[in-house]
């Protein structure tokens, strides 16, 4: 009769009993805590179908309402009422009605035998540590709260922010050092009498009535005046979420919860029954071991931050992030080119050779989305209509994203296409944006058209172009941007699009050897000057010389130098 | 102004309980079972017209989930739905001798039983054709899901509406009395989902999959709204706007986060495009008791005619929740 089981109940109490059965079966005295709130005649059932267990007894009933000092007075007669009615009890164990013990009681037994003197409860200064949600971790021991948080939220946060502007403070009772963490506990007599039995006991209750969930920092504090030897750690698995609520298991965690090593875990669903089925009647075949809750925190850890953080670049029915909470506009990196088709002509599979990377023509041109292969349709059922696409231009490019995650994507961007994503590309910091500026120019060049109309198009195109170069170099921009000039683009084409290309960061690049083909510019400068000529200045693609074409024609071949 | 919003909000709001206790008059109870809902039972509402071929496997589908009652109204159906539904045990059935489209497509005889029977129960309003999937859906009941939001103090739970379509025609495979839909049906598109917000009702405006993709390209705002709050912790003072799409008060329709996290969600399958559909489409026009004046079936009687399949080689195969959740189309929030 080495550990006895303080458990506080108060639904569920079908699932309570049985758990009772089973520390009793295995020689644990029960003391029991049933909340006020149960009524009266749930409460004489619960006693009488438990009445012909000889070491499981009833303490006096507080009222328990969560945060408030209810819980600790009522761990506080369960406990003194254990350690009186059962003297060979060495370890009290304090658990509730939804706790479950996962190892065989023997085994928490033979634990605690082993460490006689040892007081397991997680117990940490809330200087060091950031324990709490909500801002109120140090201040639930210097301010009051008479409101309750479930009922009277709104007094409850007044009157938190009324005590902060006036800078009301308690004072802590003396040689107290406020401590914090998880509410459940396993201490030693000699720790448990000494908190119940100090002489001071009363000036600490009063302090503590009036602190905020008083039930995690209670016994957590005051165990540090007496214990001889605290291992910081409670041997209840029991997991919070970033509302401080505890996290439920399920049938589904039975593998989880059986390679876990822990003692006892909490909350279980009081409708899992293949939990209680499986704890309750067969026996664990764990030895020795120690706790090992690695896998569940993982588990919950991670939960917590899909609810916090969520997936980068995922907009969906349950995650709509405002502008600047997006954690990620897009969820992976991808690169856009603006002029380079218009520039050479077989752009678009001469950087899918290179790179190996999915490469799309224009897919916000006005006619239809140009996706890859001309493709009707592309990953997740996109459509190529640009009137569907244009119905919410920027969740089209999300979606697209989002949808080829683990493929990097390249496509094509100019003044021609439609610019409702203009902005979002400029503040994506996963958009990597190369441009030729003016390249819009050399289409117009090659066209046949009447040069009214060409003048009045390119003037267009200048104006949008200019615009969004203005967005890529504003404030908010956040894309990686590299813009050329026409002119000078053309006089380093190698090196410019081995730049571009290193950027993306492509696996096994060597140097680029093939270059793509650049369209024939003879006669582009005259072009040009005949545009000043009708006072439209294309100023977007640098200097061109009027008199005739710049030398690369063919793009030039430079080879390596070394200079030894 | 806020204030005033919320006041005039709160006025429209008993506009539509007046509105339902009104239409209350087109429905006859044809069986009354409701005093066996107990407290803390999960009610399944439903309308439904002609759907005889459907029914055995939406019950099996809800109670498998573990759905303790059902109310279901019926919209005049020719078939033998009615007798059907009314001979099972956890059943309580309604008749509503009127226009659909008057009581604004059921909403309104839904907000008067509902008023009158679902004051604090979880309940879950689907047409016969939708089948509710939320985490976990395969290995934890429904009351698991509604313990967690309780729980957590979250009152009404998101799921947007997945149109589900068979690969080829949609007339090619008979759809069997009981069968489950989701074994002809076994298509959805993955990734194709636009989002806006209302900012008067709060709720987001989905819209997208096969429907906008086949049916409404030249005119994509017209095309169905997608989300839909079916799951709500009921209180007499609810009442359902727009199908389940909208709800008052307006912060039930916050099942989004704004801040970067995603809270848990659903999906309700949506299981219309079998080879019932033709049929039930051009029944549809001629009844004209649809939504804005049945254009929706008008474009899709369109479509069926020139190109009746709505698959193509991006579509995405149905196997399980946990696969709508990697491709983020649900989410399991911090429930694990």
């Amino acid at each position: 009769m080495s550990v006895g089981v303080v458990m506080l109940v108060h639904t569920a109490l079908h699932r309570a009993e049985q758990v009772i059965r089973h520390w009793s079966a295995a020689g644990c005295p029960v003391v029991i805590h049933v909340d006020k709130n149960v009524g009266r005649k749930t409460y004489d059932e619960f006693v009488a179908s438990l009445s012909d267990l000889d070491d499981v007894i009833f303490s006096k009933r507080h009222r328990c309402e969560w945060g408030t000092w209810g819980i600790v007075a009522a761990s506080q007669s369960a406990s003194a009422l254990m350690l009186k009615k059962f003297p060979a009890v060495r370890h009290v164990y304090l658990a509730s009605g939804s706790c479950l013990p996962l190892r065989p009681i023997g085994d928490l037994k033979d634990y605690l035998a082993k460490r006689p003197r040892t007081d397991f409860i997680e117990s940490a200064t809330t200087a060091d540590v950031p324990w709490t949600q909500g801002g109120l971790d140090f201040e639930r021991f210097t301010l009051r709260f008479p409101f309750s948080w479930r009922k009277q939220r709104f007094l409850f946060d007044r009157y938190v922010e009324l005590q902060r502007r006036l800078k009301m403070h308690r004072r802590l009772p003396d040689g107290i050092i406020p401590h914090m963490g998880s509410q459940w506990w396993c201490l030693t007599r000699q720790t448990l009498s000494a908190i119940l039995e100090d002489p001071e006991r009363s000036v600490y209750d009063t302090y503590f009535k009036r602190v905020w969930i008083p039930d995690e920092s209670y016994f957590q504090t005051l165990v540090r005046l007496y214990s001889q030897n605290i291992e910081s750690r409670s041997l209840t698995l029991s997991k919070f979420d970033y509302q401080g609520k505890p996290h439920i298991f399920y049938d589904d965690h039975l593998q989880l919860l059986r390679r876990s090593d822990c003692f006892v875990a909490r909350k279980i669903w009081p409708h899992a029954d293949q939990l209680y089925d499986h704890f309750l009647n067969e026996e664990n075949p764990l030895k020795g071991a120690e706790p090992n809750p690695g896998k569940i925190d993982r588990i919950f850890s991670k939960a917590v931050e899909r609810r916090t953080r969520g997936r980068a670049g995922l907009f969906m029915q349950s995650r709509l992030p405002r502008p600047g909470h997006e954690n990620g506009f897009t969820s992976a990196p991808y690169s856009v080119f603006e002029g380079f088709t218009e520039l050479f002509e077989d752009f678009e599979p001469w950087l899918a050779r290179m790179t190996g990377t999915r490469v799309h023509g224009h897919l916000y041109a006005t006619d239809r989305v140009h996706f890859e292969g001309n493709q009707t349709t592309f990953s997740g059922a996109l459509c190529d209509n640009a009137k569907l696409r244009d119905h919410h231009a920027q969740l089209f490019l999300i979606n697209l994203i989002w949808n080829t995650r683990g493929e990097r994507q390249c496509f094509q961007f100019g003044p021609t296409d439609t610019q409702f994503a203009s902005w979002d590309l400029a503040k994506d910091p996963n958009a990597q944006i190369s441009v030729i500026s003016g390249a819009w120019a050399i289409p117009l060049f090659q066209s046949n058209r009447n040069f009214s109309d060409i003048r009045a198009n390119a003037a267009e195109l200048q104006r949008i172009e200019s615009e969004h170069i203005s967005a890529l170099r504003s404030s908010h921009a956040k894309a990686r941007v590299r813009v050329w000039t026409l002119a000078d683009f053309i006089e380093t084409p190698m090196e410019a699009l081995q730049t571009v290309l290193d950027e993306m960061g492509a696996k096994n690049l060597r140097r680029v050897t093939e270059a793509p083909k650049m369209a024939d510019l003879t006669g582009f400068g005259q072009f040009l000057q005949n545009l000043k000529n009708q006072g439209m200045h294309p100023y977007l693609m640098g200097d061109f010389p009027a008199d005739n074409a710049p030398a690369p024609a063919r793009p030039t071949r430079r080879k390596p130098y070394l200079v030894r | 102004m806020g204030a005033l919003t919320s006041y005039r909000l709160r006025l429209q709001r008993k506009r539509w309980h007046l509105r339902a206790r009104r239409k209350s008059r087109e429905l006859t109870s044809v069986i009354d079972r409701t005093d066996k809902i107990k407290p803390g039972d999960i009610l399944v509402f439903s309308t439904f017209r002609n759907e005889d071929i459907r029914l055995p496997y939406f019950l099996k589908y809800y109670r498998d989930l573990g759905a303790d009652h059902f109310i279901m109204i019926d919209n005049m159906s020719e078939d033998d739905g009615a007798d059907f539904v009314a001979n099972q045990p956890d059943v309580s059935l309604w008749r509503a001798n009127g226009s659909y489209r008057r009581s604004r497509f059921g909403v309104d005889w839904l907000n008067h039983l509902q008023r009158k029977y679902a004051d604090g129960h979880w309940t879950l309003v689907v047409d016969p054709d939708e089948f509710f999937v939320y985490p976990f859906c395969d290995t934890r009941p429904i009351r698991a899901l509604t313990d967690w939001l309780d729980a957590s103090d979250i009152r009404s739970f998101g799921a947007m509406l997945l149109d589900m379509y068979p690969k080829g025609r949609m007339d090619a495979v008979p759809y069997q009395r009981g069968q489950n839909p989701m074994e002809i049906a076994t298509w959805f598109d993955s990734g194709n989902y636009t989002i806006s917000k209302n900012h008067l009702y709060y709720n987001l405006w989905i819209q997208g999959g096969p429907r906008a993709r086949m049916f409404f390209r030249d005119e994509p705002w017209r095309a169905p709204a997608l989300n839909k709050t079916p799951l709500i912790k009921w209180d007499r003072r609810y009442a359902y706007v727009s199908s389940t799409h909208m709800v008052l008060p307006r912060g039930l329709n916050l099942v989004y986060d704004e801040w970067g996290g995603e809270k848990a969600s659903g999906i309700l399958l949506h299981a219309k495009f079998l080879d019932t559909f033709g049929e039930k489409a051009k029944e549809e026009l001629s009844r004209n008791e649809h939504y804005a004046n049945s254009h929706e079936y008008r474009a899709y009687a369109q479509g069926i005619a020139d190109h009746p399949d709505l698959w193509c080689k991006w579509s995405e195969k149905y196997i399980n929740w946990r696969q709508l959740e990697i491709l983020g189309l649900m989410s399991k929030g911090n429930w694990a």
